[in-house]
């Protein structure tokens, strides 16, 4: 996972409420098996004026100039505002995944849904949450400005404008700050308690033995 | 601890806590983990590339479900015909096969269907249970009062890896819905009352318990219609405490424990209620004789109205924001404000999903079907049953036929048109009376129009060519 600690980049303003995990990537592109290559088919479906597929050359795809992704102005953009309830509906990863391939690593909204904020932790990009009047301010500052930039202070735990003209801050979990900053792979973090797992484990299914698992069924041969 | 009353959620936490650190953030041990095809294979390859193994695989229960085909079975995988998609479901079978799970319901296994169904038939899901999966579905899982939520494919990888996910503990909500609904007034209505009411963040942070008479008054199928659509409403977990329901469901399921592990099994089932005086950081009550059947007009499942009611202005909306989202909805949907909601007409019926495609559901909208004919106007409507043994069952008792003889099309298990990913979907512009969970723009296609009602309702709609009130069809 890539580290985040001090970022600054080109906001880009994405104004709607409950974008959700559908929109942000479009269920033909789950069939992939990798983890790569979803940036292209970010909010495919607002994106472009055809309809997407996978494989397709998105260079030679016909664009939708009134999505604010397609303007000049947030070209390069790394950061995203949006409004309330950003990532609601699917767990896919995919959403992530997509975001963090098309080059954003902060998003800024009111409110995200659970899952989506759990799991852009775990692919690099932060998701600050801020108030709706904070929200408002930014988008204000997007459309005034072409080029806005913010900076982001992970250990500060602060968004401001470049200028220091504004500055809010955040609250983060402490150890998603952590593997936030340090790039860490949480799975090596949770293995390092493997014996107090196998002893909680040991007596669980020792007092709950219905739990270790019956009807064990074959698989289907050489298909 | 226990000395102070708890909530089930408090129960289900406590119960699993490996450990916690000094920020709060906890361990927390998992029993079962639903693996299907779209969400695992980056886990499992990861898995690889770390060297790593699995935790405990007898946790695993696994099938294909969001990709396989509603027809054509009999031509194998060879009925997939999109390559990637027969990719993914050959790539499931290979990581099942080389991490030697042992518990798998492959695509064309008699028992094979939606995760979400396959569990609870199977008895792999059970009281007490932390219960995970790829997909956010999984609050379903709730309704045998587990502690069940959805996560993403570096949880999933985290979960084979260490049998643990690291978690922060949720707040508690209690959703009450009191009384007796009326004639045609399901589940899913119930669902989507609750989810116009509190919003589709209205949950978010929170596990909901459901609660209230209401609640306590439907079958299995109902109360996992109604859990499996929390995280609609925001939750990542939904849940109903045991009781005679439950234990009933379970007895002699395959995966269920039998003899004396049953009789073990029961006693802590039981405990699994919420305290009398248990604290809850939110309340909700809802009087379920006041609940119609359910519409939604817009393209988020908290835009929905009464079927007697109309399509909602957005001149009368205050908050700007709320404002140009309704806009923005009834452009997609191509619909006017103030539209009588019987007015609406629809191009196609999909009958199925997580949410509605158990028995009882095939059994509601067959009582409305029987001696019936599909509305001429109505180009498609098919009816997609859960699992293999739901489809068994149906047919049975004689619902495929029902089914066919009204023009309903009865295919082979799977998620299909609830997201598509098959070859079940909508065309652009084309509007759907759908039993699944989601409105969102284009899920079920792109540029396609969903509405979501219960199964009921979609049967009626299917009749009529347009939205009805199922309680004045007779039927009931």
């Amino acid at each position: 996972m890539k580290a985040l600690t001090v970022h600054r980049g080109v906001v880009a303003p994405l104004d709607r409420a409950n974008v959700d995990t559908d929109a942000i990537i479009p269920k033909q592109f789950l069939k992939s098996i990798r983890r790569s290559g979803f940036g292209p088919n970010l909010f495919d479906a607002w994106r472009y004026l055809d309809r997407g597929e996978p494989g397709m050359d998105h260079a030679r795809r016909p664009i939708n100039p009134d999505f604010s992704l397609n303007q000049p102005r947030y070209r390069g953009a790394s950061i995203l505002v949006a409004r309330r309830n950003f990532g609601c509906g699917s767990s896919r990863e995919h959403a992530p995944w997509a975001l963090e391939d098309y080059g954003f690593r902060v998003l800024l909204a009111p409110s995200f849904a659970d899952i989506f904020f759990n799991n852009c932790f775990k692919n690099g990009i932060l998701p600050i949450v801020l108030a709706e009047s904070e929200v408002d301010a930014i988008f204000h500052a997007v459309a005034a400005f072409p080029g806005f930039e913010m900076l982001v202070d992970l250990p500060q735990q602060t968004v401001g404008f470049i200028d220091g003209s504004r500055s809010m801050s955040f609250d983060i979990d402490p150890f998603r700050k952590h593997c936030l900053i340090h790039g860490q792979d949480e799975i090596g973090l949770t293995l390092q308690h493997a014996d107090t797992i196998r002893d909680f484990e040991q007596r669980r299914l020792a007092a709950r033995p219905w739990l270790a698992a019956k009807g064990g069924t074959p698989h289907r041969g050489g298909a | 601890m226990t000395a102070t009353a708890r909530t089930l959620y408090d129960k289900l936490w406590d119960e699993h806590l490996v450990r916690t650190e000094a920020d709060g953030t906890a361990l927390l041990y998992i029993d079962r983990h639903l693996v299907h095809e779209v969400t695992s294979p980056q886990a499992f390859e990861g898995l690889r590339l770390a060297r790593r193994r699995l935790w405990r695989a007898d946790s695993i229960v696994a099938t294909a479900d969001h990709n396989t085909p509603t027809t054509g079975w009999e031509r194998g995988l060879d009925g997939i015909e999109d390559p990637i998609s027969r990719e993914q479901v050959v790539t499931l079978d290979q990581n099942i096969a080389a991490f030697r799970v042992p518990v798998y319901f492959p695509f064309l296994d008699q028992r094979q269907g939606i995760v979400h169904v396959i569990g609870p038939e199977q008895g792999a899901t059970l009281p007490g249970m932390t219960v995970v999966c790829g997909d956010s579905h999984t609050s379903t899982h709730g309704a045998f009062a587990c502690l069940a939520f959805g996560i993403g494919t570096s949880e999933v990888e985290h979960v084979m890896a260490t049998q643990c996910l690291v978690a922060r503990k949720m707040r508690n909500m209690r959703v009450d819905v009191e009384g007796v609904p009326g004639r045609g007034v399901t589940a899913k209505d119930l669902a989507l009352a609750i989810i116009g009411r509190i919003g589709t963040a209205g949950g978010t942070g929170h596990a909901i318990e459901f609660a209230g008479s209401a609640v306590r008054g439907l079958s299995m199928e109902g109360r996992m219609t109604l859990c499996n659509m929390a995280i609609e409403a925001g939750a990542r977990s939904g849940m109903v405490a045991v009781d005679e329901v439950t234990l009933q469901y379970l007895r002699n399921r395959p995966m269920a424990p039998a003899g004396e592990d049953w009789e073990r099994a029961l006693g802590y089932w039981r405990s699994l209620v919420s305290d009398p005086d248990a604290r809850f950081d939110a309340q909700v009550s809802l009087d379920a004789a006041t609940i119609a059947p359910q519409v939604t007009w817009g393209t988020s499942p908290e835009m929905v109205v009464s079927v007697d009611d109309r399509v909602p202005d957005p001149e009368r909306e205050k908050d700007p924001v709320r404002r140009e989202g309704m806009e923005r909805a009834l452009g997609y949907m191509g619909l006017e404000p103030n539209t009588p909601i019987q007015a609406i007409r629809i191009d196609k019926v999909f009958i199925g999903s997580c949410t509605n495609s158990r028995i009882e559901d095939l059994r509601a909208a067959a009582a409305v079907l029987k001696g019936r004919r599909k509305a001429p106007g109505v180009s498609l409507a098919m009816v997609v049953p859960g699992s293999g043994l739901v489809k068994q069952q149906a047919e049975a008792e004689g619902l495929d036929r029902i089914f066919v003889a009204a023009g309903f099309e009865w295919r082979e298990p799977g998620c299909s048109m609830c997201l598509a990913m098959n070859a079940d979907r909508l065309e652009e512009g084309e509007r759907c009376a759908s039993t699944s969970n989601r409105n969102f723009e284009g899920r079920q296609g792109t540029g396609g129009r969903t509405h979501l009602v219960s199964p009921a309702m979609a049967a009626a709609a299917g009749v009529m060519g347009h939205f009805a009130d199922v309680r004045r069809m007779n039927r009931l």
